[in-house]
C-alpha cells in the first residue's frame, strides 16, 4: 500500500514539470520553419502475396511535416504498407513518389522489437544509422548529440542486453534520428512497452518530430496513442483507406482529455462498424 | 520510507577467497584416496601404480627428455591437424551458410561423408599413408572438419533475419553486414563447434598414435604396455587429460573475450 502510495506521488510532480516544459516549448515554435519533411503521394497502391490481395488500391497525399497515424484491425496490411513506403518492398502495382529526390538515408524505418546489434555497445549501435557517412569524421559526434537527444547520452558505452526495453527502443530511435531524415516510418515502435513506459516515449517522438520537422507515418493498434500524437489519423480496411479523420486539436495535447476520448469513441465506432464480433479487435 | 526499503539487504554470501580452490576439492580427494588405497595394499601395484610412483615415472621421464619429446610430437599433430581440418570446415562453412549455390554444390555431399565414423577409416588411412606423420594429421583433420563445418553452417544460418534486414536497411554493404552482423552473430555456435573440434582432436589423436606411430604420447603408452610399466601407461593418460582440459580453457578464454556482450558472459 505505501510503496503504491509513493510512487504516485513522487511521479506526478516531474510529469507535471514535464507538461509544462512542454507547453512553453511549443508556444516558443509556434510558428513552425519551413518543414524538413519530404511530401508523399501514393497513387493506386496495390500489393498481393500470393493469391492474399493485401492492399486493394490506397490513394493518399500527404504534405511535409505532417504526423499521420494508420490505423485497423491486426492483418490489415499496415505493415506492408510501411514496408512499401519505406522501400523494403515492392509493390504489384501503383507509385510512391517523395515529391524530391529521396536519398536512402532520408528515409528511416523503427519496428517493435529495437533491433539492436547485440554485440555492438550503444554508441556503435547508433553510428550503424548513419548509412554511408559512417566513415566521416564527425560520425561519433553525430551519434552521440542523437543519443543525448533521446535522453541517453551516459549509456553510450553499454551493452543493449542490459538496458530496458523503453531504453532500447531509445536507442533505436537514435540510431533512425542520427542520419537526420525526412520521413520517420515507425511500425507499432511502443507495442512492447508498458502503460508509463509508452506515454514517456510517446512525449519523446512527439518532441523530436516537432524540433526535426519529419514527416512521420506511426502505424500502432492503439487509437489513444494516434489521436494523442498525430495531425490525421488513416483507418485502413479491406485494403484501402476507408476513413481518414483530421485531428484539430492544439498540441501540447493533454492526456485523457474529453476532445481526445471523444475523438477516439468515433474512431473506435468507425473501426467497429460492419464487424460483428467486437472482441475481434 | 516504504517497507520494501527498510527491509535488509539480502545479497549471496561470498567467499572469494575460496572460490577459486573449490573445483579442485574433488580431483585432490580422489587423488588422496588412490594413494591411500595403493599404499595400504587395498589395490595392488600392478593394477593401478600409486600416484606418488606415476609422478616419479614422470620425473624420470622428464630427465630423460623423453617425456618433452612425445608431448611436443603430440601437440605439434594435433594443432597442425587441427589447422588444417578447422580452416577447412570454417571456409566451408562460411560458404555454404552465404552462397546457396555453394551450398547446393556441396552440403549434401558433406552430409553424407559426415556419417562415415572417421576412425573407420584408419585401416584404408594406414594402407595409404604407412604410419607417416600425414596419416595422423588426415585423420586429425577430418575428425575436426565436421564440428567446425556443421556449426559455422548452423551459426551463420540462424542470423537473426530481422538483424540482417536492419543492416541492409541501414545501407550496410555485402562486406559490412558480414562483418558486423552476420559473423558476430555467428560467433557463439562457431565456439560451440570449436569445443567440440577440440575434444574430437585429442580423441583421434590418441587412437591413431596407439594404433600407427614410433612417437608421440600415444607410442609412449604402447611402449609401456609392452614393457608392463603400468606407472608410464598412467601418467600418459593423465597427460593427456590435462592437455584436453588446456585446450578447453583456451578456447573458452577465448570465448570470454569475444563474447563479452553475450549476457551469458556478462560479469556483474
Ligand atoms: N511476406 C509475406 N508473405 C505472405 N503474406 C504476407 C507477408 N507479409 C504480410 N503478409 C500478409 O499480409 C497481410 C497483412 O499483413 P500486415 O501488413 O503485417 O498486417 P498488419 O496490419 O497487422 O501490420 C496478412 O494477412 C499477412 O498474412
Ligand atoms: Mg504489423
Amino acid at each position: 500500500m505505501q510503496e503504491a502510495l509513493r510512487f504516485h506521488l513522487s511521479d506526478a510532480d516531474p510529469l507535471g514539470r514535464a507538461e509544462i516544459i512542454e507547453q512553453a516549448r511549443f508556444a516558443r515554435r509556434g510558428a513552425r520553419t519551413a518543414s524538413r519533411g519530404l511530401s508523399l503521394t501514393i497513387r493506386d497502391l496495390r500489393k498481393s502475396f500470393g493469391d492474399n490481395e493485401v492492399l486493394r488500391g490506397i490513394d493518399l497525399h500527404i504534405s511535409a511535416g505532417q504526423f499521420v497515424a494508420i490505423v485497423g484491425r491486426s492483418g490489415c496490411g499496415k505493415s506492408t504498407l510501411l514496408r512499401l513506403i519505406a522501400g523494403l518492398d515492392t509493390a504489384t502495382a501503383g507509385s510512391i513518389d517523395f515529391g524530391e529526390e529521396a536519398r536512402a538515408e532520408d528515409i528511416r524505418v523503427m519496428f517493435q522489437e529495437p533491433r539492436l546489434l547485440p554485440w555492438a555497445r550503444v554508441l556503435s549501435n547508433v553510428e550503424v544509422g548513419l548509412g554511408r557517412e559512417r566513415a566521416s569524421a564527425d560520425a561519433q559526434a553525430r551519434a552521440e548529440s542523437a543519443l543525448v537527444e533521446v535522453g541517453l547520452g551516459e549509456k553510450r558505452g553499454q551493452w543493449p542486453a542490459v538496458l530496458s526495453g523503453g531504453q532500447r527502443q531509445r536507442v533505436a530511435l537514435a540510431r533512425a534520428l542520427v542520419s537526420r531524415p525526412r520521413v520517420l516510418a515507425f511500425d507499432e515502435p511502443l507495442g512492447a512497452l508498458d502503460a508509463l513506459t509508452r506515454i514517456s516515449m510517446q512525449r519523446l517522438l512527439e518532441r523530436v518530430w516537432h524540433d526535426q520537422g519529419f514527416t512521420a507515418i506511426l502505424v500502432t493498434h492503439d487509437v489513444s496513442e494516434a489521436v494523442a500524437l498525430a495531425d490525421r489519423v488513416l483507418v485502413i480496411e479491406d485494403g484501402v483507406i476507408a476513413h481518414d479523420i483530421d485531428v484539430d486539436i492544439p498540441r501540447p495535447r493533454r492526456r485523457g482529455s474529453a476532445q481526445l476520448a471523444a475523438l477516439e469513441g468515433s474512431i473506435l465506432k468507425n473501426l467497429l462498424q460492419g464487424t460483428e464480433d467486437a472482441s475481434d479487435l | 520510507m516504504s517497507l520494501i526499503d527498510s527491509l535488509p539487504r539480502v545479497g549471496a554470501p561470498k567467499l572469494p577467497r575460496f572460490d577459486g580452490l573449490i573445483p579442485w576439492i574433488v580431483p585432490l580427494a580422489i587423488i588422496l584416496v588412490w594413494q591411500l588405497a595403493c599404499a595400504t595394499g587395498f589395490v595392488s601395484a600392478r593394477v593401478l601404480p600409486a600416484p606418488s610412483d606415476v609422478a616419479l615415472a614422470g620425473w624420470k621421464l622428464l630427465l630423460s627428455g623423453e617425456l618433452v619429446r612425445n608431448i611436443w610430437v603430440s601437440f605439434w599433430r594435433a594443432s597442425i591437424g587441427f589447422l588444417i581440418g578447422g580452416s577447412i570446415g570454417f571456409t566451408l562453412g562460411l560458404a555454404n551458410g552465404l552462397s546457396q549455390l555453394s551450398s547446393k554444390l556441396t552440403d549434401t555431399t558433406l552430409q553424407m561423408v559426415r556419417n562415415i565414423p572417421h576412425l573407420a577409416l584408419i585401416p584404408l588411412v594406414i594402407l595409404w599413408f604407412g604410419i607417416d606423420e600425414s596419416a595422423k594429421l588426415f585423420l586429425v583433420a577430418l575428425g575436426v572438419f565436421f564440428p567446425i563445418y556443421l556449426n559455422t553452417l548452423h551459426g551463420i544460418r540462424t542470423v537473426d533475419p530481422q538483424l540482417i534486414e536492419m543492416g541492409r536497411i541501414y545501407g550496410m554493404t555485402d562486406g559490412e553486414l558480414f562483418r558486423r552482423v552476420i559473423f558476430p552473430g555467428a560467433l557463439p555456435s562457431i565456439f560451440v563447434g570449436l569445443r567440440f573440434a577440440l575434444g574430437i582432436m585429442w580423441l583421434t589423436l590418441i587412437v591413431a598414435e596407439t594404433i600407427a606411430a614410433s612417437s608421440g604420447l600415444g607410442y609412449m603408452a604402447m611402449q609401456a604396455r609392452e614393457f608392463m610399466l603400468i606407472d608410464v601407461v598412467v601418467l600418459s593418460i593423465l597427460i593427456y587429460a590435462l592437455l584436453g582440459k588446456l585446450a578447453d580453457s583456451a578456447s573458452r578464454a577465448l570465448e570470454r573475450l569475444t563474447l563479452s556482450w553475450h549476457p551469458a558472459f556478462q560479469k556483474h
